[in-house]
């Protein structure tokens, strides 16, 4: 095995890339969760967004118009979960479940006519000075514009729960939602509004999955990142900074894993492939074990007006 | 203006109801997407749901088929049901499938080439322990450290996806198979071959094992004490703990039976209609289970007639993409919506439609 063919920092870059799908659904996933709404269909909206997204962006050339289809479209698939466990009442954890299994067969269908084909990539961004700055330039400096923009909402997210009325409206409802519907708050429409916005950013986990991190489209090719989404959420006790920490963290452990993959570990592939899941129950049990979860008190739970 | 009104008590029609009306509400909209992918719909429905049962010239190929794909997925499903019920979610059957296999065929070619008969049952019950032991992974950390079983069960897929490739590529691939990863075919080695019972029936012994589960658990659910417990653990967990019921033991009891069904349903797959382990053995049978279970109403006779119906969309699939060059996923995609519909139409049993205005009691 030769490890001094692993460059810290090309390592850092990548795995800033390979986290970035993952914060994009985690963070959506965070607000949807902080509404009190368990969303498992991540996964099913993840590859819809990569597959929408990558055909947009294959038949315009422009992948802007990629993520942006990608976010609408995956927006709107989640809106059939929201109609689902919110005006129908439906199980939140089989609804989901459904979401995804739709979301697999829809990609697929529509992305027969693009296997093999390669998208149109973003140019990464350059920024007079500090792009050019010795071993930081390249860590952090020069990246897309989507994992400024992942970072980005991170932070607005974080300011808009922690700061703004809606934030606190939607919190109401994710903690209470007896209370804040006695308040007179429209529970329902917080919910579908926050179901919305976690479709969306699901969407442009996906897409940036299709267009910048692989950049191909093939079948099932999100490989769990939904689900491993779900998990970082409750990795991060519902707060969107440690969200973004549990995302890199885990980037970089898929990236440390295919680089010594690459360096010729004699280890089994299959094991350095595996992994990242394995690393994944770990932490959810580290996490469990310690007990104070900081999960929103409704989570999962129904709301109907008249019980 | 129209609102939903709770009813008093769950409507007896609408549990038998709903899955009659969500295959329907699938079929029309189904109908409309093949019309979308410009095939003609009415004929695609007919060859999905009708010739693979009463078509003249090839309906005796496919009817035995119809109980091959349906033993698995009645397998798991009542499996995954039981948990359900109690509120217990077990996704990760697909994971579990692939370790009975895994475990069933090693136990199986450890013995090689012996032709004894105690191998083929030593063979089911290495594959429902292979099951067993995955789904404790998730039931013992649950009830240890309160870690939530879906996720984990769900990642654990992934794991045992590495390790198929890697005991197909290693450990258990065939000798003489001039280095081509697979295992020994175990379905032409008379010792562990999973047999039809009857010749051209498509009854082997995973299919009859599926029947002796729905029994099984149409009188655990029923007429047990431990059933009952399942239930009351489901409907008010408060209530169940009040009563003596203690909620680790119900988690390990519905993981660990899922885990041995779907264990059992992987090795007399991998014995059967596989063949061999290879690395694209599993086919999603234990995610389609899920939609079969809910499709059945958590019922064992519902998972019976759900697991007939879903098998029977995957052969009219296969058909359809045969003769009408329908995409492979278009199927997948009918069975989401399936599964989306019936929970949509759900809502009928519990709450009832009310139109017009309504007055304040």
């Amino acid at each position: 095995m030769d490890l001094s063919s692993i460059n810290p920092v090309l390592l850092v870059a990548s795995l800033m890339v390979s986290a970035t799908p993952i914060l994009f659904a985690a963070i959506g996933e965070l607000v949807v969760e902080k509404a009190g709404v368990l969303n498992l269909g991540v996964e099913g909206m993840m590859i819809t967004g990569a597959i929408v997204g990558f055909a947009v962006a294959v038949t315009t050339s422009s992948p802007l118009l990629g993520f942006a289809a990608a976010a609408l479209a995956s927006a709107v698939l989640s809106l059939s979960f929201g109609v689902l466990t919110q005006y129908l009442l439906s199980n939140q954890v089989a609804t989901g479940l459904g979401l995804t299994l739709v979301g697999l067969g829809l990609s697929s269908l529509i992305g027969r006519p693009y296997e093999g084909i390669k998208s149109p990539t973003l140019p990464d961004i350059h920024i007079p000075v500090i792009s050019d700055l010795p071993v930081v330039g390249p860590m952090l400096f020069q990246h897309d514009i989507m994992v400024y923009v992942s970072i980005a909402l991170v932070a607005g997210v974080w300011g808009f729960l922690k700061y703004s009325r809606l934030g606190l409206i939607l919190r109401a409802v994710g903690e209470s939602h007896d209370a804040a519907h006695a308040l007179g708050y429209k529970v329902v429409r917080v919910r579908m509004a926050a179901i919305f916005f976690g479709g969306a950013c699901a969407g442009l986990g996906g897409a940036y999955l299709s267009l910048v991190r692989v950049p191909q489209w093939t079948e099932g090719m999100t490989a769990g990142a939904g689900w491993i989404a779900l998990a970082i959420v409750v990795f991060a006790s519902w707060r969107p900074w440690r969200v973004l920490i549990g995302a890199y963290l885990f980037g970089g452990i898929t990236v440390l894993q295919l680089n010594l993959q690459a360096a010729g570990l004699q280890f089994g592939v299959e094991y350095l492939s595996m992994s990242p899941y394995v690393i994944t129950i770990l932490v959810l049990v580290v996490i469990s074990a310690r007990g104070a979860h900081g999960a929103p008190a409704s989570l999962g739970r129904p709301f109907h007006a008249s019980s | 203006m129209i609102r939903l009104e709770k009813r008093p008590q769950p409507s007896q029609v609408w549990t038998v109801m709903t899955p009659v009306l969500a295959v329907f509400l699938t079929m029309i909209v189904g109908g409309i997407m093949f019309a979308m992918l410009d095939t003609p719909p009415l004929e695609a429905i007919r060859i999905i749901f009708w010739d693979p049962l009463f078509n003249t010239q090839f309906a005796s190929f496919t009817r035995p088929q119809l109980l091959v794909k349906a033993g698995p997925l009645i397998l798991i499903a009542i499996g995954l049901s039981i948990g359900f019920k109690a509120g217990i979610w077990n996704i990760g059957a697909e994971g579990q499938y692939i370790m009975g296999a895994i475990f069933g065929a090693g136990a199986g070619l450890a013995f090689y080439p012996s032709e004894s008969w105690l191998i083929f049952p030593f063979m089911i019950i290495a594959g429902a322990f292979g099951g067993f032991l995955w789904a404790m992974i998730p039931a013992i950390l649950r009830t240890a450290f309160r870690t939530n079983e879906i996720l984990v069960s769900l990642m654990l897929v992934y794991v045992a996806e590495a390790m198929l490739a890697s005991v197909s590529q290693g450990l258990l691939r065939n000798p003489e198979g001039l280095g081509f990863p697979g295992s020994r075919n175990l379905s032409q080695w008379d010792a562990s071959a999973n047999r039809e019972i009857i010749a051209g029936s498509g009854m082997h012994w995973g299919v009859l094992t599926a029947f002796i589960a729905v029994i099984f658990a149409y009188v655990l659910m029923t007429r047990h004490i431990q059933g009952f417990n399942v239930r009351l653990t489901g409907e008010a967990p408060r209530a169940a703990r009040f009563a003596g019921v203690i909620p680790a033991r119900i988690v390990i009891f519905c993981l660990g039976l899922s885990g041995v069904l779907a264990g059992m349903a992987g090795l007399f797959e991998v014995a059967g209609p596989a063949g061999q382990i290879s690395i694209d053995f599993n086919s999603g049978y234990g995610f389609t289970a899920i939609i079969v279970a809910f499709l059945g109403r958590l019922h064992p006779v519902g998972i019976l007639l759900a697991g007939l119906l879903m098998a029977l969309t995957y052969i009219g699939g296969e058909l359809a993409q045969l003769m009408l060059g329908v995409p492979g996923a278009s199927i997948q995609l009918f069975q989401g919506m399936l599964l989306f519909f019936l929970l949509a139409t759900d809502v009928f049993i519990n709450f009832r439609l009310r139109i017009g205005r309504t007055e304040v009691a």
